[in-house]
């Protein structure tokens, strides 16, 4: 008898997504499709200017417009709910201002809500906004955060000691003594723009709070339910039973919809107040006023080598700019604080200093967004590389392969102090060279300059933080859970559901989830029926960020269903009179483990254990529930690596770049789908192309910003974007029986990097280099001097 | 006593015929989704810029953000829920679940409607014609590249079909 294939190996394998056929039908359930019975919608009427005095606010006409339930201000909701302050405690003297729903004496950003209105439909609470009158005395805002660490400068909100919200130097003994002693030192001044994630549904919550017992039902575009449904409770003094979130279909998050807007507080403060569901939908310019900006970061570097161009040591100074508070509840720090720590990570690099500056200003919250300080600090370092590279006149591919840690010697500690415990810089490096045809481009590069035509290659390596463990968050107060949690069950007919706490956003959460659950019990994936984004009916646990829903939730799913398989293969052995090891699941049966014949079906099994528990043997158990939770631990987090390389051709009369093309090889640990982990390197390559080349949040000096439409802030378009390679490298961790890592994050985290070594190598002739994202046209015709 | 601007319309929406009154201000959008509770239609920018509200209005692709209700007076639409029931997308949908040409799928009712008229008008694009018909479509999960995939193999597999059966 031949053996036949492995019918029950779902790990690893292209499956296509399920809750994709919802969306292509039309059928998706987005916060913003929600319609409930009495809802009532909610505008809000925004400071104009970016600091000053409320002196007067007169709601009385508003009140008497058409459709309006009543016109709040912050005498109305702001005693409903506890201040919340972004700070946490592992940050050490870091400030922050407490927030509250709606501005009460001082308006602290051109956008911050002053007076919320509710109304019959979103149209009448606009009109009726246009009827309130807010008298504010302007004050000179804080825009720049160089000028507002000056000594004696305006604090970007009344109650602050200064306008530096957190500082920290991170160094090694000898790093001054590595730069006395290099053989050649490069250097350089950036400026990381303000961009922000444009989620395509816009964050829209509906509140709904019952007074007849108490409970607060809040639907919500969120990655993170849980986290809410804590915030909700503990901020309007309810018992956390008494408040369930549900996140059902999220038009995207990015990391923009985990953290707590004034709104959203408004939103369900206002329904406590009326007793019936409040529904909010932010506009696109509401969003771009209020939602949270991404990155905002001025930085010194300067790399040292040594006579054989290895690099010895860095120095690194981040000023980054946060708006007029640290968000709550994951402070607007932890960015800054990543960036100085991933610095140079991919490198042999001993020495290292870096200096962190949060600072204040009068602009919107920034705060974590998809691939959280990684564009910066890979930027810096791989531009730094470029130029030791120039400096020295060796080949920028030969240069990083020499100086990358070597795949042999892990498990290795960076000069930052993260700890690594097995990265393939040398194997990506070597994939990535044969996948682009490196020399064959290089020589092709050569040819065409000579013509006119300016191409560049920029590579860019990177290491990725994923399976946070309680690092992040937990040890500094947070409230933010490490751990994830899973039931699975076996339902009477044989069918799988898994409960689970890990969120989905289109990425494929329940897809992975499925295969894995279904793995283990050998029941294909499309009977694994997974539910996610609901407080009341998933296990608690963190949800989807920092690149922890495949590693930590898929591990969580795993546990929980060889618990599973454990119990159905007690009954099943009860039943059969066998022994427990003699018995194996496939193909939704119980299987004798040495000849694969069927013994009986898990339909069976669920039939007996439902209908007939009573011919079960006596003392057996005949539960087909299994709850299982999980968090991280072995190495605090677990890194991932891989290299980016992009081709792009510039267009030196009109600035223009032109994206070639793009690849990436990347090493996320064992692949669970092979399919979906490719479309999340291609997403996240394209955010990070987008805040390279083209996203960037304007602000004027009045702190106003001048681009908030679709029309003038520009996201990638199809036409501009390249298409884009993809090759893997596979080192599972050994912390996890599944052995994966995170990848949403991958992308976005080197593809700027790359495309600005590529756009400075297109630009070597002319000596021309930039260092300032978004690379507008206009930046570049101003490095080349044209203009 | 208010003024009552509302205008009663008659519209074929979906291939049935709808008579309502609206206010002058009401956009398409809103008509479709508040009234008719058709929310394949999805509200991205309200200014025409992300293709999220793409709808076919006599069969061509239209912006019903921009478009008023009271405009679509006596006309035809069809949203995504029209297209898909009529079957004409079919294949288009098959190869979008295949090559996962969506992720939080908030955009594919609009790039639905965009591949849907590319591919009538032009049955053999090329990739850069399709990312060029794609340039009013807005993704932000993507990258784009899976969708251009998607409707390139809708493409040349028409162009298969039509080969053997004509």
């Amino acid at each position: 008898m031949t053996m036949a294939p492995d019918t029950t190996a779902f790990i690893g394998q292209p499956h296509r997504r399920q809750n994709a056929l919802r969306h292509l039908a039309g059928r998706g359930r987005f916060t913003t499709d929600l319609v409930l019975p009495r809802m009532v919608h909610a505008a809000f009427v925004r400071s104009p200017v970016a600091r000053g005095q409320i002196l007067a606010v007169d709601v009385e006409q508003a009140s008497q417009a058409p459709g309006v339930i009543c016109v709040l201000t912050a005498a109305d909701l702001n005693p409903l709910c506890m201040p919340w302050v972004g700070t946490l405690d592992h940050f050490a003297r870091m400030a922050s201002p407490p927030q509250n729903i709606l501005a009460e004496t001082h308006v602290v950003w051109a956008g911050q809500p002053v007076v919320m209105v509710i109304a019959s439909s979103r149209a009448q609470a606009e009109d009726a906004c246009e009827l309130v009158v807010v008298e504010i005395e302007d004050q000179e805002p804080v825009v720049d955060g160089a000028a507002a660490l000056a000594l004696g400068a305006d604090t970007a909100s009344p109650g602050l000691a200064s306008n530096l919200c957190y500082e920290t130097v991170l160094e090694t003994a000898d790093v001054d003594a590595a730069f006395a002693k290099a053989a050649c030192v490069v250097d350089g001044e950036f400026s990381f723009g303000r961009h922000t994630a444009v989620t395509l549904e816009p964050r829209a919550v509906v509140a709904d709070f019952d007074p007849s017992t108490g409970q607060l039902t809040v639907h919500q575009g969120t990655q993170t339910p849980y986290q809410f449904q804590d915030v909700y409770a503990r901020h309007f003094g309810l018992n956390e039973g008494q408040v369930r979130v549900i996140a059902a279909d999220v038009g995207g998050s990015f990391g923009m919809k985990l953290h707590v807007y004034h709104e959203e507080m408004a939103t369900v403060a206002a329904s406590k107040l009326l007793g019936r569901p409040v529904r909010f939908v932010a506009d696109r310019l509401e969003s771009f006023l209020s939602d949270i900006h991404a990155r905002d970061h001025k930085v010194r570097a300067r790399m040292a080598v040594d006579a054989n161009g290895i690099i010895t040591a860095m120095e690194v100074d981040d000023l980054t700019q946060i708006g007029a508070f640290s968000a709550y509840p994951r402070t607007s720090a932890a960015e800054g604080n990543q960036v100085i720590r991933l610095m140079g990570g991919p490198y042999r690099m001993q020495d290292y200093r870096g200096r962190l500056s949060v600072v204040f200003q009068n602009k919107v919250q920034t705060s974590q967004y998809r691939a959280v300080g990684h564009p910066i600090a890979c930027a810096v370092t791989e531009v730094l590389v470029d130029g030791v590279a120039e400096a020295l006149g060796q080949d920028p591919l030969d240069l990083r392969v020499r100086n990358v840690v070597p795949d042999d010697a892990y498990p290795h500690t960076s000069a930052t102090g993260y700890q690594f415990e097995k990265l393939s810089h040398q194997a990506c490096l070597a994939r990535l060279r044969q996948m682009m045809g490196y020399e064959t481009l290089r020589a092709e590069q050569a040819l065409l300059r000579k013509t006119g035509i300016y191409r560049g290659i920029g590579i860019a390596p990177f290491i990725e933080i994923t399976n946070p463990g309680a690092a992040f968050y937990g040890v500094g107060g947070a409230r933010i859970s490490a751990q994830d949690g899973a039931i699975v069950k076996l339902t009477p007919s044989g069918d799988v559901q898994c409960m689970i706490s890990v969120t989905e956003q289109g990425q494929g959460t329940e897809t992975i989830i499925a295969q894995i659950v279904g793995e283990q019990l050998g029941v294909s994936p499309e009977r694994v029926k997974v539910i996610t984004g609901d407080t009341d009916t998933t296990p608690v646990g963190g949800a989807t960020w920092a690149c922890r829903g495949a590693g930590i939730g898929g591990e969580t799913a795993l546990r929980a269903g060889r618990k599973l398989r454990d119990q159905i293969l007690a009954i099943a052995a009860a039943v059969l009179q066998s022994e427990v090891v003699d018995l194996r699941l496939a193909d939704a049966s119980v299987i004798d483990a040495h000849t694969g014949a069927v013994r009986l079906s898990l339909a069976e099994i669920g039939r007996i254990a439902t209908y007939r528990p009573d011919t079960l043997p006596s003392g057996t158990d005949n539960s087909l529930t299994a709850a299982q939770h999980y968090a991280p631990s072995g190495f605090p987090f677990a890194f991932t690596n891989g290299v980016q390389a992009s081709h792009v051709e510039v267009d030196v009369e009109t600035g223009l770049v032109k994206l070639l093309k793009h690849w990436v090889v990347e090493d996320c640990g064992r692949i669970i789908n092979p399919l979906l982990v490719d479309e999340q390197i291609r997403g996240g390559v394209v955010q990070g192309l987008g805040a390279a080349l083209f996203e960037e949040c304007l602000y004027d000096e009045e702190g106003q910003l001048t681009n908030g439409s679709l029309a003038e802030y520009l996201v990638p378009m199809a036409c501009e974007m390249p298409d884009i390679v993809i090759g893997h490298v596979e080192t599972p961790t050994l912390d996890t029986i599944l052995g994966a890592k995170g990848v949403g994050e991958a992308g976005t985290a080197a593809a700027g990097a790359a495309a600005m070594n590529a756009v400075n190598d297109a630009l070597l002739p002319f000596k021309a280099r930039l260092m300032q994202t978004p690379m507008t046209p206009a930046r570049i015709l101003a490095a080349l001097g044209h203009v | 006593m208010e003024q009552d601007l509302t205008k009663e319309i008659t519209v074929t929406v979906n291939g049935e015929t709808v008579r309502q009154r609206v206010e002058p201000r009401l956009s398409l959008a809103d008509w479709l989704r508040d009234r008719l509770g058709l929310t394949a239609t999805h509200l991205g920018c309200e200014m025409g810029a992300c293709g999220a509200c793409l709808v076919m209005l006599n069969g061509r692709p239209a912006h019903a953000c921009l478009t008023l209700a009271v405009q679509v007076d006596g006309e035809m639409v069809e949203t995504l829920e029209g297209l898909r029931d009529r079957g004409v997308i079919a294949d288009l949908q098959a190869a979008f679940h295949e090559r996962n040409a969506l992720q939080c799928g908030f955009c594919t009712s609009g790039m639905l409607a965009t591949a849907h008229a590319l591919l009538v008008d032009n049955p053999h694009p090329d990739r850069s014609e399709i990312r060029d018909a794609l340039s009013g479509n807005y993704c932000r999960c993507t990258g784009y590249e899976a969708i251009v995939d998607a409707i390139a193999s809708t493409a040349a597999a028409r162009t298969i079909d039509q080969g053997t059966s004509g």
